[in-house]
């Protein structure tokens, strides 16, 4: 406890930075910061025994080598000892009577006993707000939102007018050393946030079970702020004007980096003008706004089988009125979110199918992103019975290789949608009869090239655009002398109904000009789409 | 699905009407609505163009000195670029053989999206497919006036009102 005397912690020369601080309304961890001790367990000491550090250290002079020891508080003898020392005609009280601490005036001794003076630099940050009240009151906040993790990563906003106090004090500290032929290098100064997690961490750590992971995916964050002095940043505005861009949405033009920019920019002389050095003593701390909490997002892939031809990839509706009841991928979703109790989900597959098209085969690729989801640990066999759920839940579509995978992964999926091929069938009818042999020759068509320009029935939201595709391969299987069935093996992002009735002359070659009839589909199913990814389970 | 009377690229599509544009008979004109509001302007039945007979001569889509439709250009997804229709304003210049010329009207307001380039090479489909390989331009009307379109035309029953009287007084 006695470190900060024992320690080099504060030397002679911080002496007159100390006294100069302290008796401004400063409190002892920020002195710690402007005489730039770096011991992250002296910032970790209660207040209350800082302080009294700090106090002794300013009553001590050079020859008191002897000094307190470590883990006692001053035994009263050696306090009497060292008052004797210090005295002098500022320090008798009116009464005549020796005052504990000769160095500071009445008001904050009186303040020793009673409540704690909010400092002027951190506006409490480094006082109450890092200390085991406040700890506890933010873990009860994050262990109510029961939230599944294994480490943490804390995250702070602290009010902007904190920079410019900051900013004040250096130059209150910086003028004073001067006036001692010393300087003080800026980048030696602790920062504030940096101080705050030294003190925060463990404390948060302890409480939460879990250690502080500067890469953990869940995230605590506080935003304080002090509306007693949200005003003391407009002066930078008008002396600044250039760093303040216009307000969005009624936010605060003072942001943040707005208010550093401007502190960069701005002359020592011009700062002096506008803002007290230094800072004057607020009455209240600031408070936390809201303590928040976020889980990065989870990735579940997997395949995905439609049965239904009435069923959309996502919801349908216009003007606020559902056209169709429910979509594929909200019976997929719905049960993973319950399950990962995420806020929302993201669901993005490898390519996808209309409303009428069913998809058959293994299955079209998916992924779905789970944001800020509570519970984040499922075993292989949870994922099993996830599955299971979802395929009970609907016979208009089945999943399988249900599983978690990174976002990376993500990549490989959609890499399938351009790269990859897709195998069809379709039901076609012709105005024309035909016999077996006249579509026969469809079989021994390869690598057909298809100028298609943007469908009619999408062109509405999509740019006019030419594009050439490639069908692979085909094959037909008669039906009768309007109908035939066609298999094809074709390029990703084909237009099959397209092809198949011609899009008013506007894909072309088309089955309609091959065969010389007017051709139309009837039925369209996707037999396969050739992703080899996610990696197959043994369902 | 259910088995087409007609091509399977017009399912979605309504079709509206407009007859005797210009005062001049017959010369009529279906709008093809589909239901996302792009419209396809197509020659009605009646029209001269597709009775029995009528040879096309030329098609021209240079309609003025400076206004060309083919030269029209668009790009993204709002169509930047388009050259603007009114209900009046000409799309192309049809002769045919037996010297008569005529002129195909938007009939709806909105962006000029594309002309049909397949009937200058190969003018027999706009005779043999005037609804589908044979239109003549696609437009896309702006959203706010998507359902307002439709007031300056027929539905397919009021025009066949209309060739009913026109069968009657010819008779």
């Amino acid at each position: 406890m006695g470190e900060l005397s024992s320690m080099s912690s504060l030397t002679e020369k911080d002496r007159p930075i100390v006294e100069l601080l302290l008796n401004t309304g400063t409190c002892p961890r920020c002195i710690l910061r402007f005489c730039c001790v770096a011991s992250q367990t002296l910032y970790r000491c209660p207040y209350k025994d800082l302080m009294k550090e700090v106090k002794e250290f300013l009553k001590n002079n050079q020859e008191k080598e002897d000094t307190v020891c470590c883990d006692v508080v001053d035994p009263p003898c050696k306090r009497i000892r060292l008052e004797h020392a210090e005295e002098g005609p500022d320090d008798l009280n009116h009464n005549g009577a020796v005052q504990q601490i000769p160095l500071v005036n009445d008001e904050t001794t009186a303040m020793e006993n009673s409540a704690v003076k909010v400092c002027n630099v951190c506006l409490g940050i480094l006082q109450e707000l890092c200390e085991v009240d406040f700890v506890k009151k933010v873990c009860q906040k994050v262990n109510s939102a029961d939230y599944q993790f294994t480490s943490f990563v804390f995250s702070v906003s602290l009010p902007p007018q904190l920079s410019v106090r900051e900013r004040a004090a250096w130059l209150l500290v910086k003028q004073e050393m001067r006036k001692l032929g010393l300087s003080l290098a800026k980048d030696d100064i602790v920062q504030l946030k940096e101080a705050y997690k030294w003190i925060i961490h463990p404390q948060l750590s302890e409480e939460l079970g879990v250690p502080a992971d500067g890469k953990s995916l869940f995230e605590v964050s506080v935003v304080f702020a002090h509306p007693e002095t949200d005003e003391e940043c407009h002066f930078l505005a008008t002396a600044c004007p250039d760093c303040f861009k216009p307000a969005k949405n009624k936010q605060s033009v003072f942001t943040r980096m707005a208010v550093l920019k401007a502190l960069e920019k701005i002359k020592e002389e011009d700062f002096l003008k506008h803002f007290p050095c230094p800072p004057s003593s607020p009455k209240n701390l600031c408070v936390a706004l809201e303590v928040q909490c976020n889980n990065g997002a989870v990735f579940v892939a997997g395949r995905y089988n439609k049965y239904s031809r009435n069923l959309p990839q996502t919801p349908w509706i216009i003007d606020g009125e559902r056209k169709l009841e429910s979509s594929v991928e909200e019976l997929i979703s719905e049960h993973l979110m319950a399950e990962f109790k995420a806020d929302s989900f993201n669901f993005s597959s490898s390519g996808r199918e209309d409303v009428d098209v069913r998809t058959l085969g293994n299955g079209r690729p998916f992924a779905i992103e789970l944001v800020n989801p509570r519970r984040i640990h499922f075993t292989a066999e949870e994922m099993k019975g996830l599955q299971q759920t979802i395929n009970n839940s609907s016979d208009k579509i089945q999943v399988r290789d249900l599983q978690l995978v990174t976002r990376e992964a993500i990549g490989r999926m959609k890499e399938g949608e351009e790269e990859k091929t897709k195998t069809y069938s379709a039901l076609i009818w012709t105005d024309k009869a035909i016999q077996k042999e006249d579509i026969s020759f469809l079989d021994d068509i390869k690598e057909l090239k298809l100028d298609q320009k943007t469908p009619l029935r999408v062109l509405h939201r999509r740019p006019l655009a030419v594009r050439c595709r490639i069908i692979h391969t085909m094959k037909s299987e008669y039906i009768d002398e309007h109908h035939f069935r066609l298999h094809l093996k074709t390029q990703a992002g084909t237009y099959i109904k397209e092809f198949v009735h011609g899009d008013f002359g506007r894909t072309k070659p088309n089955i309609g000009s091959l065969l010389n009839r007017t051709a139309d589909i009837l039925e369209l199913d996707v037999e396969s789409v050739d992703v080899d990814w996610p990696p197959t389970l043994d369902n | 699905m259910a088995a087409a009377a007609r091509g399977g690229a017009e399912r979605y599509f309504t079709r509206w009407y407009k007859a005797d544009v210009k005062g001049r008979p017959c010369e009529d004109f279906c709008v093809l609505q589909h239901s996302n509001r792009i419209c396809v302007i197509t020659l009605a039945e009646a029209h001269p163009l597709l009775q029995s007979g009528k040879t096309i001569k030329s098609i021209n889509y240079q309609i003025s000195a400076n206004c060309s439709r083919l030269q029209n250009k668009v790009s993204g997804k709002s169509k930047r670029g388009a050259q603007f229709l009114t209900e009046l304003a000409p799309l192309c210049r049809i002769s045919s053989s037996d010297g008569e010329e005529y002129t195909i009207y938007s009939c709806i307001r909105g962006r000029l999206i594309e002309v049909n380039e397949n009937i200058l090479s190969n003018p027999a489909i706009l005779q043999e497919k005037p609804s589908t390989e044979g239109y003549i331009a696609v437009v896309l009307p702006k959203f706010e006036e998507s359902k307002s379109i439709t007031q300056g035309l027929l539905t397919q029953k009021e025009y066949e009102e209309v060739l009913v009287k026109r069968l009657n007084s010819s008779s």
